[in-house]
């Protein structure tokens, strides 16, 4: 096992950061911890490793409890979002750093600042300063420095978020390779959701300080468990409904569900998210299903267009790949391939896992 | 951005941190603490009424209204000048520059005797300035002038290095906004510019005041501290005490320290609005 | 900062400012300088050399040493205490540190003589252990002590504050102990702000005339520092003697602001951008 934290609970004054928050991560796994600014990701992290101390609650490293063991004690890497380099030490003394402390000798501390420099690929900057380096090459001495250590666990806070977006993808691209070779359980944070789906092997998806679900990127953008985690993975349309004999009926218009059933046993105000690549576009509707809509705005994005509708005085966006040529105003009609249906009431219930290429049917 | 700082609670610190800060406590009250402590006790022990009535003699009096004079001429001349010099080090690039932000400060580093003696060596009878007064029968040397320049001397950088940070970080994108609109240099100068700069110049000046108050070692030599004619406050407190009349020394002593406490509290005051 | 053409009231203003300082700066000490040109190197070095003002000029570089090393310790250890820690009071005594900012030198001088005079309880209990403060050199070291305090705190002070905290817990989590971290990290940039902090106190030190003057008199070879020796002089109306003796002290502050010049651009080596 590698790291498991057990119902930790940490409050900040009024402010409750991290409310009941458990989860395992698996030796050699490499998780993310994503969710929006301030709900409490960071405070997590820094719990595991020892920089915070939790008001309740356990964390365990490779089985053993570490509640009682300082930062210094821990032996777990973190990487700061702002690197935290030593202004005052080259590249090269910031990744010695660890070895020196362990009171290596300097040929050892030499050869091995030497594998790293390779491993980051920094050739050439051995002696400068970090006020000398880029924002990336700053970020991979960080990660050298931490890796020198030879952790077990490797922590990283917002890793990329003070890089513009190129070096962004190619460093977590270049993070992922680099979990591979090394096999060290890492967690990493961040807010964005495109980096934890394309690197990590599992998503912990955290709001409001708690965990809304655990699963693959597949699992979680296919199959959000509550509103929250659909609507803060990828893009989706939300929609206000109401369950009414077995349809679902938007403003006025009804969907029949045909033999699919929902469960009897809910509420009548429901939501209905669609992701805009679900959403159809047709030049004639040709069943009952098809709803008349109008479209309001168009955006080339290059691979597909992005398309605003108007369907019975609801906006919805539509990802529209058929390469057809439309226009403003143009009157169309829609369909939905598939979307999920949850609940009204904070949204936290979904009533089937999927209407998967069902939507309606007659 | 940066994660708050968490600063330790008074629950969590260890017996050798808690031992440190009752050390630096300790240092701090005996050094500073303790010799307020002596005015104050005087203060209790005689009454302020005592205190006052030995400073109605004529002496302290006027050497009271000379240090109010010196006062307000230093924080005149050196604000206005301050805030010029402020803009051309800033604002303006030219060869020697360098040197002359060392010079600013060299009123700092220099013994207040030594200012003294170089302001009497140049403007004393004989020397370069001071002969061409001397020759229309005007005193600078040991007269209301020489003080003056004195106090202006050791109190010019305050201002000066109070206003240029300010004004650094303030840069010149709102003077330029304003100027597109229409505004006048002289406009820009009052509307826009000086309300930025408007608390590191009222701390400059708290400075400066403060230092005019209590500037000695320069006056004292270029004035000649002459009884009731160039005998600033410090001079007069210096005088009552090497004449062995302990009890005027001391009354001149509070009044100036309460001063001092005033001016402390305005620092403190401004220092937090300055952030 | 944009470099904008020179205009005509850009250079009024700057004529002005060139004025006012060459007049009250530059010529004072141009006057000194030629001064001494006209005495004459001979007998400005015989003025110095004499034993009133070489004893003179010797304790005061003791003293300001001693002073400047105490300094950098409790300064330190100040700035640390109130950047790290909070505790009651706390407003007020970093205020207090100050107070000798604010309060004039001869009422520290008074102060002092109140409080440690052989009058006083702590003077009289000293005196029973032979101690004496006042008109002694432990006066002088007392003075000195109070008016030159706050340089190291207040210039070490906004350095700590500004430091990145996480430099710290990325050392605790590469395994290092507070003892190796603040050795390691902490120190070494903290440096360059004590060193300023020392030179200003030293600079000072050197200088303080209206405390010591009080506290301790000017009794030749005993507690008369080369302020005081100067000031001396220029009552007794020796020319020379001033002159060669106030030469020394400004070269020596000459020297310290460069120092500090350069301390202060140490300090930002390694600023990032």
């Amino acid at each position: 096992m590698g790291i498991s934290i057990q119902n930790i609970q940490k409050t900040f004054g009024d402010f409750v950061a991290v409310d009941n928050v458990s989860f395992d991560v698996q030796k050699g796994e490499l998780v993310a911890l994503l969710g929006p600014s301030g709900c409490g990701k960071s405070t997590i992290l820094r719990i595991v490793a020892g920089l915070e101390q939790p008001d309740k609650g356990s964390v365990f490293l490779n089985g053993r409890n570490v509640n009682s063991f300082s930062a210094q004690e821990r032996k777990v890497g973190f990487v700061f979002q702002h690197y935290a380099l030593f202004k005052h030490m080259t590249a090269e003394q910031n990744i010695g750093f660890a070895l020196k402390i362990q009171k290596k000798s300097r040929k050892e501390i030499a050869n091995r600042v030497a594998q790293l420099i390779d491993l980051v690929k920094l050739h050439g900057y051995e002696k400068h300063y970090p006020s000398q380096l880029s924002g990336g090459q700053r970020q991979r001495v960080a990660l050298a420095r931490t890796l020198a250590a030879e952790p077990q666990i490797l922590l990283l806070d917002e890793p990329f978020g003070a890089l513009d977006l190129k070096v962004r993808e190619s460093l977590a691209g270049w993070l992922r390779e680099m979990h591979d070779k090394l096999n060290v359980t890492s967690i990493f944070v961040t807010h964005d959701q495109n980096e934890a789906m394309e690197i990590s092997d599992k998503i912990i998806v955290i709001n409001r300080g708690a965990v809304e679900q655990i699963g693959s990127a597949r699992e979680v953008y296919e199959h959000p468990q509550n509103k929250f985690v659909a609507s803060f993975i990828g893009n989706i349309n939300v929609i206000d409904a109401v369950l009414k004999n077995n349809s679902i009926v938007v403003k006025g218009t009804t969907y029949a569900l045909g033999s699919r059933r929902i469960s009897e046993n809910l509420a009548n105000d429901i939501v209905l998210l669609v992701r805009p690549e679900d959403i159809v576009l047709t030049q004639e509707g040709d069943d009952s299903a098809s709803l008349p809509s109008t479209i309001k705005a168009i955006r080339y994005k290059g691979g597909f267009i992005e398309i605003d509708l108007l369907v019975n005085g609801v906006s919805v966006t539509a990802f529209d790949f058929t390469k057809n040529e439309w226009e403003i105003n143009q009157e169309v009609f829609i369909k939905f391939k598939a979307f999920k249906v949850f609940e009204t009431v904070d949204g936290h219930k979904a009533i089937r896992q999927q209407l998967e290429h069902l939507g309606y049917i007659e | 951005m940066k994660p708050p700082k968490p600063i330790s609670t008074k629950s969590k610190k260890k017996p050798a941190e808690l031992a440190l800060i009752a050390v630096v406590i300790s240092w701090i009250f005996l050094l500073i603490l303790m010799p307020l402590y002596g005015i104050a006790k005087e203060v209790f022990h005689n009454g302020l009424h005592a205190c006052f009535a030995s400073l109605n003699e004529p002496a302290a009096v006027h050497a009271f209204y000379l240090t109010l004079w010196l006062t307000v001429g230093a924080v005149a001349v050196n604000t206005t000048l301050g805030i010029i010099l402020a803009l051309v080090l800033v604002r303006q690039e030219f060869k020697g520059k360098l040197l002359l932000d060392g010079l600013i400060d060299l009123p700092f580093a220099v013994s207040p005797v030594v200012a003294g003696f170089m302001l009497i060596t140049l403007f004393g009878p004989h020397g370069w300035i001071g002969s061409l007064f001397e020759a229309r029968d005007i005193k600078i040397i040991y007269a209301f002038p020489g003080m003056m320049i004195a106090t202006l001397f050791v109190t010019f950088p305050f201002v000066v290095r109070e206003v240029v940070p300010v004004l650094r970080e303030f840069g010149v994108d709102q003077e330029e906004a304003a100027f597109v609109l229409g505004a006048s240099k002289w406009q820009t100068f009052w509307q826009v510019t000086l309300p930025s700069i408007k608390w590191g110049l009222i701390y400059g000046v708290t400075l400066t005041m403060a230092r005019s108050i209590g500037e000695f070692g320069a006056v004292l030599v270029v004035s000649g501290a002459i009884i009731n004619k160039t005998q600033s406050a410090t001079l007069y407190v210096h005088q009552k005490f090497t004449d062995f009349d302990y009890g005027g020394a001391f009354a001149a002593s509070i009044v100036l320290a309460m001063l001092s406490f005033f001016t402390l509290i305005g620092m403190q005051y401004i220092q937090k609005k300055k952030v | 900062m944009s470099v904008k053409k020179t205009s005509s009231g850009d250079l009024v203003l700057r004529s002005f400012t060139l004025g006012y300082i060459g007049l009250l700066i530059i010529l004072p000490v141009c006057a000194v300088a030629s001064e001494a040109f006209k005495e004459g190197v001979v007998t400005i070095w015989h003025e110095v050399t004499l034993p009133q003002a070489l004893v003179s000029l010797k304790l005061t570089f003791v003293m300001a040493l001693i002073i400047v090393t105490i300094n950098i310790i409790t300064g330190t250890a100040t700035a640390w205490v109130l950047v790290r820690y909070e505790f009651p009071l706390k407003k007020f005594l970093n205020a207090l540190i100050d107070l000798p900012f604010a309060i004039p030198t001869v009422v520290t001088g008074i102060m002092l003589v109140r409080l440690y005079g052989p009058k006083s309880i702590i003077g009289g209990f000293l005196k029973q252990f032979d101690i004496e403060m006042i008109f002694n050199k432990p006066g002088i070291v007392l003075a000195l002590l109070f008016v030159t305090f706050p340089f190291v705190v207040r210039s070490v002070q906004p350095v700590f504050l500004e430091m990145e905290k996480e430099m710290e817990e990325a050392a605790q989590t590469l395994g290092a102990t507070p003892v190796e971290i603040f050795f390691m990290i902490i120190l070494p940039t903290l440096f360059p702000s004590m060193l300023t902090g020392a030179a200003l106190s030293l600079s000072r030190a050197l200088g303080e005339f209206g405390s010591v003057v009080i506290v301790a008199g000017n009794i030749p070879f005993k507690t008369l520092v080369a302020p005081v020796y100067i000031y001396g002089e220029i009552e007794s109306h020796n020319l020379p003697g001033a002159t060669s003796v106030s030469l020394v002290l400004l070269a020596i502050s000459f020297l310290i602001l460069v120092a500090i010049h350069f301390f202060q651009k140490w300090s930002r080596r390694h600023e990032t951008a």
